[in-house]
């Protein structure tokens, strides 16, 4: 008898022995990959914060030299400001900085501490300003790359001269603006504005940023309406035949189907054959629909399939028909369940690089795109573009950029569980 | 003798392959509930699922046969279903109110049907359907509020009174107290009775009891024939057929 109890009192404690060895493996595994995600999120913001911040040099612009008497710019048109040759005076304003420089070759050097485009911004301050421009305004330049990059701490100061970029010279220079104040950071806000260029300083994800919008605009006009319908149809109305199988299995393939094939398939149609224009959100829309549109469909399907047969039952016995019984109770009902996965495709395409690529999103654009049909890039391959690039400004762009894509995919997950939750049948 | 309202002749009906009714004829009669027993599967839901032509949903499932509601056969080409299920209404074995609000739920159909012209008529139905459902006491105060949120003997009486909203002949109910406590189902019983002065009442019933409570005929389903079909005192107390005498006793079932 107690050896009975005992064997049972053994064999219970091995069960609870082997739970708690159960219990420590899933811990760990789900700490392994929280691990991994944090590391990730760690990499990428440590190293791509800094481009939200930008390295300035403040330059005193005497505009008297420009002109006999200040107060006559405001009466000139943007037009005026545009055809005043601005340039040797720019320079000359930055050559103020050193007075004592008189070499050629190092008034160059002094020059190169300063983005290419000082003039454009002296001569936009103008602009902006014209009807109460003092003889003498004090203007923030943007700095060179490497300037910013080495007031940032990200440039090994300590190389050989001529294993680095900014020479001797320069970092004299520098040192001496650092001493008397005149450098100093802002916000960056041309980073979130402008489009690509080759000048990192200069470069922003504003076009990316557009570019994407616009193209998930376009993956949701063209794949949301379609696979709901697509869905409510093969769900509710398809007659369960060897023809709706093989439609579904093809559905869940093409799920599966690798997205560069996709990408394949909008260069040969949808640029060669119809002849849309290249590299712009609309075809970039319609390559990342198709690839959405199984998703959407699948994710309708699963919610409408959880809709209670009681309820189209209900609405049929009061003399409904089919489509009212369906479109005025089973959709509604289906409806977060659909926005959910219509968000998470989307989301998924935001993320798509590959199908891009080959319709050509992955052209250097500089200009923001106005429209759908303006050629475009797109955050992801924005990413690609510059991960490739060998400028040191460019990898904490890169790393910003995947920073603003996680940004926006963080977003629309948020807003699919929030849907999820506000608008869910309670039963 | 009541005139019939329904009668049903030679009605066989088969799911793919498998038949689930053999040849079944009965008459069913006005303003009198009519309640069909026998033990699951027998084919009594199939039967009255029949009579509202609920069954075209199914895609395998196919009658032959004859079902005839004031000499009209429901099955024949010209007849609109939609029409048919506005006559004959049907009330679930589970309360399956619309994920709504309670006046919604009641609305629905008379809207679709264009029954009510003024937002004062539609109201005049909603609340003359809750009151005929014995619930309208309950809910008058929450009238917005959702269906689903009542308990399960309210949501099968806004069920009902989803029913009744568009004015039908006769209610099916199929096992409507199977999912109510006994205080629910004596509310439903009582409501019956009720309403049987209005509708012709068709119930199918696992419970012996509630039959012989509620109806005036009873029919006995079993393996999809049906067996014996008679005044209800008739069926429990002096059965013609051995099969019904075995299983209101409780021998099987």
């Amino acid at each position: 008898m107690t050896d009975r109890i005992e064997q049972r009192i053994n064999s219970l404690n091995k069960r609870l022995n082997s739970e708690k060895r159960f219990r420590i493996y899933c811990i760990g595994a789900m700490s392994f990959a929280l691990a991994w995600v944090l590391i990730l999120f760690l990499n990428i913001f440590s190293s791509g914060y800094s481009a939200f911040y930008r390295t300035v040099i403040q330059v005193d612009v005497p505009f008297l030299n420009l002109i006999e008497d200040t107060t006559q710019f405001s009466e000139m048109s943007s037009e005026d400001i545009n055809n005043l040759s601005m340039y040797s005076f720019s320079k000359k304003a930055i050559y103020g900085l050193f007075p004592d420089i008189e070499e050629k070759k190092d008034k160059k050097m002094l020059i190169r501490l300063f983005s290419i485009e000082f003039e454009q911004e002296i001569r936009e301050f103008l602009k902006s300003n014209k009807s109460n421009i003092n003889e003498t305004e004090t203007i923030y330049l943007t700095a060179s790359d490497d300037v910013d990059q080495v007031n940032k701490g990200n440039y090994p100061r300590g190389l050989d001269e001529d294993k680095r970029r900014i020479k001797d010279i320069q970092l004299l220079f520098f040192d001496d603006l650092v001493d008397r104040g005149l450098v100093s950071y802002e916000f960056n806000l041309p980073f979130l504005m402008r489009g690509d260029s080759r000048e990192p300083e200069l470069a922003g994800v504003g076009g990316s940023i557009v570019g994407s919008l616009f193209t998930i605009l376009v993956v949701l006009i063209l794949s949301f309406p379609i696979g709901i319908f697509a869905a409510i149809y093969l769900e509710e109305f398809a007659p369960k035949n060897r023809v709706t199988d093989f439609i579904e299995i093809n559905i869940n393939n093409l799920a599966a189907v690798p997205s560069i094939v996709f990408g394949l398939l909008g260069l040969g149609i949808i640029l060669n054959t119809f002849g849309l224009p290249r590299s712009t959100p609309l075809v970039g829309g319609i390559v990342l629909s198709l690839m959405t549109l199984p998703t959407i469909i699948i994710a309708t399907r699963a919610s409408l399939r959880a809709v209670p047969p009681s309820i189209r039952e209900g609405a049929l016995a009061v003399g409904a028909t089919k489509m009212q019984a369906v479109m005025h109770h089973v959709v509604p009902v289906a409806m977060p369940g659909a926005l959910t996965g219509t968000i998470i495709g989307l989301a998924q395409a935001l993320g798509e690089t590959a199908p891009l690529l080959l319709i050509g999103m992955v052209a250097f654009v500089v200009d923001v795109p106005q429209t759908p049909l303006d050629a475009s890039a797109s955050l992801p391959v924005q990413v690609y573009l510059w991960s490739e690039s060998a400028e040191r400004g460019y990898v904490e762009k890169t790393s910003a950029t995947i920073m603003m894509l996680l940004g926006f995919l963080i977003l629309m997950n948020l807003a699919a569980v929030l849907i999820r939750r506000k608008f869910e049948t309670k039963w | 003798m009541k005139s019939i309202k329904i009668k049903a002749d030679n009605l066989n009906v088969y799911y793919g392959e498998k038949q689930a009714l053999f040849d079944v004829s009965m008459y069913m009669e006005e303003k009198q509930v009519t309640a069909l027993i026998g033990p699951s599967g027998c084919g009594k839901s199939t039967f009255i699922r029949c009579l509202n032509r609920m069954n075209d949903v199914i895609d395998i499932c196919k009658v032959q046969g004859k079902i005839e509601i004031d000499g009209n056969d429901i099955y024949a080409p010209d007849m609109q279903v939609e029409q048919l299920r506005e006559r004959v209404g049907m009330v679930f074995q589970k309360p399956n109110p619309f994920p709504k609000s309670i006046f919604e739920n009641v609305a629905y159909g008379p809207r679709i049907h264009g029954i009510a012209e003024h937002k004062s008529d539609l109201e005049e139905i909603v609340v003359t359907s809750l009151k005929k459902a014995a619930l309208f006491d309950e809910v008058k105060d929450r009238l917005y509020d959702a269906g689903t949120g009542l308990s399960g003997g309210q949501q099968q009486r806004l069920c009902i009174a989803r029913a009744i909203s568009v004015n039908p002949d006769i209610i099916l109910m199929d096992e409507p107290c199977s999912a109510l406590d006994p205080i629910a189902t004596a509310r439903i019983e009582e409501l019956m009775g009720d309403l049987k002065t209005e509708y012709t009442i068709i119930i199918v019933t696992h419970s012996m009891q509630q039959a012989a409570r509620v109806s005036s005929r009873t029919g006995f389903f079993h393996l999809g024939k049906l067996v014996e079909v008679d005044k209800t005192e008739t069926i429990f107390s002096n059965p013609s057929d051995q099969r019904t005498q075995d299983y209101i006793t409780g021998r099987f079932g």
